[in-house]
């Protein structure tokens, strides 16, 4: 069974959106990286960039297989994980926490409240 | 429905990710890719691959029938194995296996799971005018590899035939773990290691004598994602991946095992004789990334603005801690210590032509 915090949002592309502050963090699920297996590499955007739903924000890699990582929310990318650069594999230790990818700020907070519940999540990969 | 080996409760049990593929629930990993694959570097690991297809050939015509079919040599000893592509009339690769020579007039041919009806076709299509008999054993027999430096150490606790004096690519009957087995000195992995094929209901003594002979050594089970970065680490295409009906073994450097010096008239013959006299087109070679990505399957090669290549396989290589991959380049790019560009994202990545295999400490015999 997977971790399914309940603090969180999520996508069915499998990331987790938590608000912080004026932000909303960004990272993979738990049942996603483990799915995916170690990962070796992860291919952040630029801060600053554009952030559209649904748009393809960067890769990660695993030891044998490939996924990109979507963005849940229109806005800008406020921060990255710089982490991750020299140690991707916090992304598999602790991806609620350490194992974060990016921040985006939005001016619309509704986008957040339509994402899937921890409940809704769970359903999703049939758990 | 996919099908259920006969270890599918052992692997279910030990926790593995479990995935269908060439039709068989099998064991993808069972923690980390990275520490299964060392394992097998470094001391032993154990792999069910009972989706492997076995096709038995007897009767008097087994050699001539393997030598029209199969582009290397059927004239082998007793007791040998050898490895082989099938070939379609055009030069094009219906699969790659290994031969089992018993005796001359028995064969056993282990195929790929995933061609394993393709396979089974085109050897039913060919048997007019041999005097033989060809049964797919496939649904009998299982198959349990045991890879890695240890392999030999362990495996003599499970039998008491002198594994020493069985070379690479060398098999006999006799038991293991108390039961009757082929026992095979053949691998896909670079390493030392044994294959053991025996019946289906033999499969969980052997699979738990196995575990239990190689706790001493720190054995641990190796699912199929280790197996393919193992064996693309010491640079052995995969059908599907790096060849297949499009590709020849003369580009896939594979010429080796085709039988060209020997008069012997197997199905494309002519075709391979005359590309490897004009020379391929494009060349299987292995790569380095020297930059940081992961080209994968698929991922387009460039020279400058030129388009000169294509990935068929990429992966992190974890004994070398650095991405290779194989793939095909245009006749004139080939040249080791060339390099290239793989676009990943619309970015490019440099790569470094290289010899394979790029894991060159394996404890292969």
């Amino acid at each position: 069974m997977s971790n399914i915090p309940e603090n969180v949002r999520y996508t069915e592309t499998h990331e987790w959106v938590r608000k912080e502050g004026d932000k909303y963090i960004i990272g993979l699920t738990d049942h996603a990286q483990h799915e995916m297996g170690e990962i070796v590499m992860a291919e952040l955007p630029e801060v600053g960039a554009e952030a559209t739903k649904g748009d393809s924000m960067g890769g990660l890699e695993a030891v044998k297989t490939a996924e990109d990582f979507y963005s849940p929310l229109d806005g800008e990318v406020a921060e990255i994980n710089e982490e991750l650069e020299a140690n991707p594999s916090l992304i598999n230790e602790d991806p609620f926490a350490a194992g974060w990818l990016f921040a985006v700020k939005t001016s619309d907070d509704s986008q957040f409240d339509a994402l899937l519940t921890p409940e809704e999540y769970k359903t999703h990969i049939g758990e | 429905m996919d099908k259920k080996t006969p270890l599918y409760d052992k692997h279910v049990e030990l926790g593995a990710t479990i995935q269908s593929f060439a039709g068989y629930l099998m064991p993808i990993k069972y923690g980390a890719i990275k520490k299964e694959h060392m394992a097998v570097r470094e001391s032993v690991g154990a792999f069910d691959l009972t989706h492997m297809g076995e096709f038995r050939v007897t009767g008097p015509d087994s050699a001539a029938f393997l030598d029209k079919l199969l582009t290397n040599d059927a004239a082998v000893a007793d007791g040998k194995a050898y490895y082989s592509t099938m070939c379609y009339p055009d030069g094009g690769i219906v699969d790659d296996l290994i031969v089992y020579k018993i005796t001359d007039e028995e064969y056993l041919m282990v195929v790929n799971a995933a061609n394993l009806d393709k396979d089974w076709a085109w050897v039913q299509s060919h048997l007019q005018g041999f005097n033989i008999k060809v049964v797919n054993e496939s649904d009998e027999i299982a198959l349990v590899a045991i890879q890695g430096p240890k392999a030999e150490d362990l495996c003599s606790k499970l039998t008491d035939a002198d594994l020493s004096v069985i070379g690479y690519y060398e098999h006999i009957s006799g038991k293991f773990a108390g039961v009757d087995a082929l026992i095979a000195r053949t691998g896909y992995t670079g390493e030392d290691g044994f294959e053991i094929y025996m019946k289906y209901p033999d499969a969980e003594a052997v699979w738990d004598g196995v575990m239990e002979a190689g706790e001493e050594f720190g054995i641990i089970p190796v699912g199929l994602g280790a197996r393919d970065t193992l064996r693309l680490e010491v640079g052995y295409p995969l059908y599907g991946n790096d060849i297949d009906h499009s590709t020849t073994p003369i580009e896939a450097k594979l010429g080796w095992v085709v039988k060209l010096k020997t008069d012997k008239k197997f199905i494309s013959r002519e075709v391979l004789e005359q590309q490897k006299a004009d020379k391929p087109g494009r060349y299987l070679v292995g790569m380095v990334v020297t930059g940081k990505g992961f080209p994968r399957h698929g991922t387009p090669l460039f020279s400058g603005d030129r388009k000169v290549g294509i990935i068929t396989s990429g992966s992190l290589a974890p004994a070398l801690g650095q991405a290779v991959c194989l793939g095909y380049v245009e006749r004139g790019f080939q040249k080791r210590g060339s390099e290239l560009e793989a676009e990943i994202r619309g970015k490019r990545i440099p790569l470094k032509i290289v010899k394979i295999p790029f894991y060159t400490e394996g404890s292969r015999k």
